[in-house]
C-alpha cells in the first residue's frame, strides 16, 4: 500500500524503511539485503539508502514508499492519491515513473485518484465510482469518447451539463432544446421526444461563433491558455457554459456557443 | 573602501529594532529566576557559622540529612515509573476512542483538587475504618486493616493520584502526534500490534517519554504536602523537602535551609540531564506525516 502522507517510518533509515516488510516476514541477511537494493534500484534511490526520510524530497519520500510497498512482491499494489502531495511538475515526472514500476514488477497497481489525467494516462482499466458505486469500467479511451453516464462525463471533462428536452431523434443523432437553443447531439441514452435530457460537451468542443445557430449568452470570465482562450459564460436561464474562443471577448458581452458537430453527448436525465 | 554599517551587519545577523521585544521577558526572567537562583546560591554559602562550605559539609556528614536524598528519590523514581506505565496504555485505548473528551476530563480532575484535599480525602479513604479496609474485609480479602497511611504507601497513592494526569494529558498529546497512516503502513507490511508498538511506536514516542518523565519526576521529587500528612515525616517518608523546610522555618536557619534546597536541586538536574542524554541516542524528529 502507497499513501497520500506516505507514512514512511521517520525514524529509520530509507534502507530500513524498505526493508521493514522484510524483516515482518523474517527474511534477513543476505537475502533481504538483495532485495532491498533491487528495490531501491527500481526507484533510482540506492545512493539515497541511508538518509532519514526527514532529509528526501517529497518525490523520493514518495519513491521510498513505492519501494517500501512493493519489495515483499504483493500481489496488488493499493496507491492511495500518491502523488496529491507534489508539486505539479513532480507530479508529471513520478506519473511516467509510476507507470515504468508498474511495468517491470507486474503486479497488479489499484490507483485511487480525482485526477482525469492522472487516470487516463496511468490505467489499463479505469473504474469511475461517485457516491460509493460504481458508475463505468472502461478502457481509458472507451471512458474518454462514450462515458456511459453525465456523472462519468463530468469527470472525463464534459464540464458544460445543460438541461432540456429532446425535440426530436434520428438513429444516433438527438436534437435537444436547452438554454434557450436548439442543439444536436449524440444520444448515449435510449430516448424519445419530449424525454428530459441532459446535453454535456468539453470547453473544447463548446465554440464562440460569429454567426450561425447557437446558445445565447454573456461572457462572465475568460482565461488565456496559451493556444487559445477559455472562458465561463452564463446563458439566458443561469446555466454556466465552459466554451473555447479564438480572440478575448470582454465581460459582459454577449456571445453565440456551438457545440462541435458530433462531440456533444446526450443522457436521458435531469441535471444535478 | 566602506562596507556596510554596523546597522545593516547586525540586522544580518538577526539583530535589529524588533530585538529590544525580549527585553520584558528577560527583565521577568531575571527578577524572578535568575536574581532569587543566586541570591539562593550565595545564601547557601554564607553559614551562620563555620567556613563557606559548611553547610554542605553538615548535609553531607549527618545521616538524618542526607538519607532524605535516597529516601524522596525511593518515592519518586518507583511513582514516575508506574506513572508513566499506566500512562501510556490508557494513552494508547484513548487514542481510538470517540468519547476522548469526557474522559480526559474524568482522569484530569485530581489536577484541580489540589495536593492537600488529595491527602486529606485519602487520609481517610485509606484509613483503619476507611472504606478500601473496610471493604476487602467485608469481601474475605483481608482478616484486619492494613496500614496504608502515615507510611510510605500513603505518600505513594498520593503521589501517583496526583501526579497521573500530567503524566497522562503529556504522553496522550504525543501518542495523538503520530501519524495513523504510519501504524496502517506497518500493518499492511504484516507487522502484528506488537511488532507496530515496539519498532514504530516506542522509538518514535521515547523523546516525548524522557520528556514526560523528567516533568513528573521533578514534580514528585518536591513531594512535601502528602508526605507530611499522609507519610511517616519523621521516618521513612522524611523527604528533602521536609529537611529544608525543618532547617529554615523550625531551627531558623535560612542558610541551611537554603543549601538542602540547592542539593534537591542538583539531584533532580542530575536525574533529568542522564535521562534527556539517554533520549538523544534515539530519533527525534517529526513523528507526523513527512511531506515533501
Amino acid at each position: 500500500m502507497v499513501f497520500q502522507s506516505y507514512a514512511l517510518f521517520p525514524h529509520m533509515t530509507v534502507r530500513k524503511n524498505v526493508g521493514f516488510g522484510l524483516a515482518m516476514r523474517g527474511i534477513k541477511g543476505a537475502e533481504a539485503d538483495r532485495r532491498i537494493d533491487e528495490a531501491l534500484a527500481l526507484v533510482r534511490l540506492g545512493s539515497q539508502a541511508e538518509k532519514l526520510p526527514g532529509q528526501l524530497s517529497g518525490g523520493q519520500q514518495q519513491r521510498v514508499a513505492i519501494a517500501r510497498a512493493v519489495v515483499i512482491r504483493p500481489p496488488v499494489v493499493l496507491m492511495d492519491e500518491p502523488l496529491s502531495n507534489l508539486d505539479a511538475k513532480l507530479r508529471l515526472e513520478m506519473r511516467a515513473e509510476i507507470r515504468g514500476i508498474h511495468d517491470q514488477i507486474g503486479s497488479t497497481t489499484i490507483y485511487v485518484t480525482h485526477d482525469q489525467d492522472e487516470a487516463l494516462s496511468l490505467a489499463d482499466r479505469i473504474v469511475v465510482m461517485s457516491q460509493g458505486r460504481i458508475m463505468q469500467i472502461g478502457t481509458p479511451e472507451d471512458l474518454y469518447q462514450r462515458p456511459a453516464h453525465a456523472e462519468v462525463a463530468d469527470f472525463m471533462g464534459f464540464r458544460t451539463r445543460l438541461a432540456g428536452r429532446v425535440v426530436s431523434v434520428s438513429g444516433e443523432e438527438v436534437l435537444i432544446e436547452a438554454a434557450g437553443a436548439r442543439l444536436a447531439g449524440i444520444a448515449r441514452d435510449a430516448l424519445k421526444p419530449g424525454d428530459a435530457a441532459v446535453l454535456s460537451v468539453r470547453p473544447e468542443d463548446l465554440v464562440a461563433v460569429d454567426e450561425g445557430e447557437g446558445i445565447p449568452a454573456v461572457v462572465s470570465n475568460m482565461e488565456y491558455r496559451g493556444r487559445a482562450f477559455f472562458g465561463l459564460a452564463h446563458a439566458g436561464d443561469g446555466s454556466e457554459l465552459f466554451f473555447r474562443a479564438d480572440s478575448h471577448l470582454p465581460r459582459g458581452v454577449a456571445a453565440k456557443l456551438q457545440p462541435a458537430a458530433g462531440r456533444a453527448l446526450v443522457f436521458r436525465g435531469e441535471a444535478q | 573602501m566602506s562596507g556596510p554599517s554596523l546597522g545593516t551587519r547586525l540586522a544580518a545577523r538577526g539583530i535589529d529594532g524588533t530585538t529590544l521585544l525580549v527585553l520584558p521577558g528577560i527583565a521577568v526572567m531575571v527578577a524572578l529566576f535568575v536574581y532569587p537562583f543566586l541570591y539562593g546560591i550565595v545564601d547557601s554559602l554564607t553559614p551562620k557559622d563555620g567556613v563557606w562550605y559548611s553547610n554542605y559539609t553538615r548535609f553531607f556528614s549527618d545521616r538524618f540529612q542526607y538519607g532524605t536524598i535516597a529516601a524522596t528519590l525511593w518515592l519518586a523514581l518507583p511513582v514516575t515509573i508506574l506513572n508513566l506505565a499506566l500512562a501510556l496504555p490508557i494513552a494508547f485505548r484513548v487514542r481510538l476512542m470517540n468519547r476522548q473528551r469526557l474522559l480526559t476530563t474524568i482522569l484530569v480532575l485530581p489536577v484541580t483538587l489540589g495536593t492537600v484535599f488529595v491527602a486529606d480525602g485519602l487520609l481517610t479513604f485509606l484509613g483503619p475504618q476507611g472504606w478500601f479496609n473496610r471493604t476487602l474485609i467485608l469481601v474475605g480479602l483481608l482478616d484486619a486493616p492494613v496500614k496504608l497511611t502515615n507510611n510510605y504507601w500513603g505518600v505513594f497513592a498520593s503521589l501517583l493520584i496526583t501526579g497521573f494526569p500530567f503524566a497522562f494529558l503529556l504522553t496522550l498529546s504525543y501518542v495523538t502526534g503520530i501519524d495513523p497512516a504510519i501504524e496502517q503502513a506497518a500493518a499492511t507490511l504484516g507487522a502484528k500490534p506488537r511488532q507496530r508498538f515496539m519498532r514504530v511506536f516506542l522509538p518514535l514516542l521515547v523523546p516525548g517519554l524522557a520528556v514526560t518523565f523528567c516533568l513528573s519526576f521533578v514534580q514528585a521529587f518536591a513531594v512535601f504536602p502528602s508526605a507530611v500528612l499522609l507519610g511517616a515525616p519523621a521516618g521513612a517518608t522524611r523527604v528533602i523537602s521536609i529537611a529544608a523546610y525543618q532547617a529554615a522555618f523550625e531551627q531558623y536557619d535560612h542558610s541551611m535551609g537554603t543549601a538542602i534546597a540547592i542539593i534537591m536541586g542538583v539531584v533532580e538536574l542530575v536525574i533529568v540531564v542522564a535521562v534527556l542524554g539517554l533520549r538523544s541516542f534515539f530519533y527525534r524528529g517529526p513523528a507526523g506525516g513527512t511531506k515533501g
